[in-house]
């Protein structure tokens, strides 16, 4: 029945729109706490069990900030940029297979054939935020933190679209549906391990590492935040935002996170499938919930590195960001992608 | 040409999960307290003798020996045959105390001690004056 389909289609739609925002506070307290666990503190533990209420109170905190626009800002473009920060990424779930199907419905909330390809438009589209974000706050350092911003997403951009393409090459698809499934025939033939030809494994191996070096980049993580930053910057492109604008920004970044988190995992880590845990064969209620926790556990695990690596890493100068995008990781993920071609070919012209 | 350790990226990223998971490090103050090592300087306290009489004799030798002059001791006749003073008034403001201990190793009787109490609680400067009666009943 139609009706019937969009009913759940419905369903999937507004828990994905659901996952995207709700995910972000609990990022905010994992990151935190892991922060604090790794320099030999506890960390904000005082609101609710464990500390679990914190983003409650930091939100109502920033709801009840004052509202601050600098005089001879641009008060529309400060206005509309940080939502262009925290809508591209969110638009970017629709996409991402969540599970196995429950009967027919698919757990995507978007069935698009170009999805690996329309979450790469999405994604950059975050960038124009943060520059905007800089231009009309009529300051020169958030005006240079939103350069850099730009300048850095353009570099690593390149990488990043290079190393998806090294898992669209194994897949022979960019359909995410089609890409998960491939990746469902054992572990080894998740893309990470060669996607089933063992001769690939370099090329998978190296495109994660790739693939993962570029989202730190593309999301401003340490050790790439070089757009914000109090020695240089003052803050950065969002020194003159206050309030709830500032935490759009900021929330923004970790849907961002999350977003990218679930890309590696969709390309990279076989999705939601885990030898003895999911069965793509199974339709049935509990393996599609399972399939969705088993999603959910590998992108928290790519999550987790990024903060773990946030705490472990200095950060980098500017002419080094440079350097390591343009003279270190885009050859290394040309010569990935030349490599996986020519393997491909060896391997009768199936990668 | 840069130097691109990988491996050592991975050895910092063990090291902090060391700390992640290792002992930390902040003390909990409100639930868990802080216990000083055996020996620590903190409040004074005057001791009594068997029969529960004060031991000091008022002899001013703590206050002579004190760095920071903050004992004030007014002395006043003995009640008992054993000693002529006892001390009327004994204050030590601990606002100008530095804890050194001094007091302790001057005193003739083994009057004055610093124990090892490290949390002291006072709203106004006037309660870290403590008078002879706080200092008796520690
Ligand atoms: S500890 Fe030192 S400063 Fe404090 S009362 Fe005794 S002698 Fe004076
Ligand atoms: S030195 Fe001892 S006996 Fe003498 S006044 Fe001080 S506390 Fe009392």
């Amino acid at each position: 029945m139609v009706t019937k389909d969009v009913l759940y289609k419905l369903v999937v739609f507004l828990a994905t729109v659901g996952i995207a925002v709700g995910l972000v506070p609990i990022m905010t307290i994992v990151e935190r706490r892991v922060a604090a666990f790794i320099q030999n503190r506890w960390g904000p533990n005082r609101v609710g069990p464990w500390g679990l209420l914190q983003p409650v109170a930091d939100g109502i905190k920033a709801f009840f900030k004052e509202e601050f626009v600098p005089a001879r800002a641009d008060r529309l473009l400060h206005f509309i940029a940080p939502m262009l920060v925290f809508v591209p990424p969110a638009i970017g779930f629709a996409v991402i297979p969540w599970g196995n199907q429950i009967g027919s419905v698919k757990l995507q909330a978007v069935n698009l054939n170009i999805g690996v390809l329309f979450m790469m438009s999405v994604l950059s589209i975050a960038v124009y935020g943060l520059a905007i974000g800089g231009w009309a706050s009529n300051n020169k350092w958030s005006l240079l933190g939103g350069l850099r911003a730009s300048a850095q997403l353009i570099s690593y951009e390149l990488t990043l679209g290079l190393a998806i393409l090294v898992a669209i090459m194994m897949a022979e698809s960019v359909d995410p549906q089609v890409i998960v499934a491939k990746q469902t025939r054992g572990i080894l033939s998740w893309n990470v391990f060669g996607g089933g030809n063992l001769l690939a494994l370099p090329c998978g191996l190296l495109g994660i590492l790739l693939l993962y070096t570029a989202a730190l980049a593309e999301n401003n993580r340490l050790p790439f935040d070089l757009p914000e930053c109090e020695q240089e910057l003052v803050g950065g492109y969002h020194t003159e935002y206050s309030s709830m604008k500032f935490a759009m920004f900021f929330m923004g970044e970790y849907v961002a996170m999350v977003n990218m988190s679930a890309i590696v995992t969709m390309l990279y880590l076989g999705g939601w499938y885990f030898p003895g845990i999911t069965n793509p064969a199974d339709h049935s209620w509990l393996g599609g919930i399972l399939s969705v926790g088993v999603f959910m556990a590998k992108t928290f695990a790519i999550l987790f590195v990024y903060v773990w690596i946030r705490w472990t890493f200095p950060r980098f100068k500017y002419n080094q960001l440079m350097n390591l995008g343009w003279k270190g990781l885009l050859p290394l993920s040309l010569a990935n992608v030349a490599l996986l071609a020519v393997v491909g070919v060896f391997t009768g012209g199936k990668p | 040409m840069t130097n691109y350790n990988i491996g050592s990226l991975f050895k910092g990223m063990f090291r902090t999960f060391q700390h992640l998971v290792g002992k930390k490090a902040t003390l909990e103050y409100p639930e868990e307290k802080y216990i000083p090592r055996k020996g620590y300087r903190g409040e004074h306290r005057l001791k009594k003798d068997e029969q529960g009489r004060m031991k000091c004799v008022a002899c001013f030798m703590c206050a002579t020996a004190c760095p920071a002059e903050c004992i004030r001791i007014v002395a006043g006749p003995s009640p008992w045959p054993d000693r002529d003073k006892i001390p009327v008034s004994f204050e030590i403001d601990l606002l100008k105390c530095i804890y050194c201990g001094m007091c302790e190793e001057a005193c003739p009787c083994d009057a004055i001690e610093l124990t090892p109490t490290f949390t002291q609680i006072a709203t106004t400067r006037e309660e870290k004056i403590y008078d002879l009666q706080k200092l008796m009943n520690r």
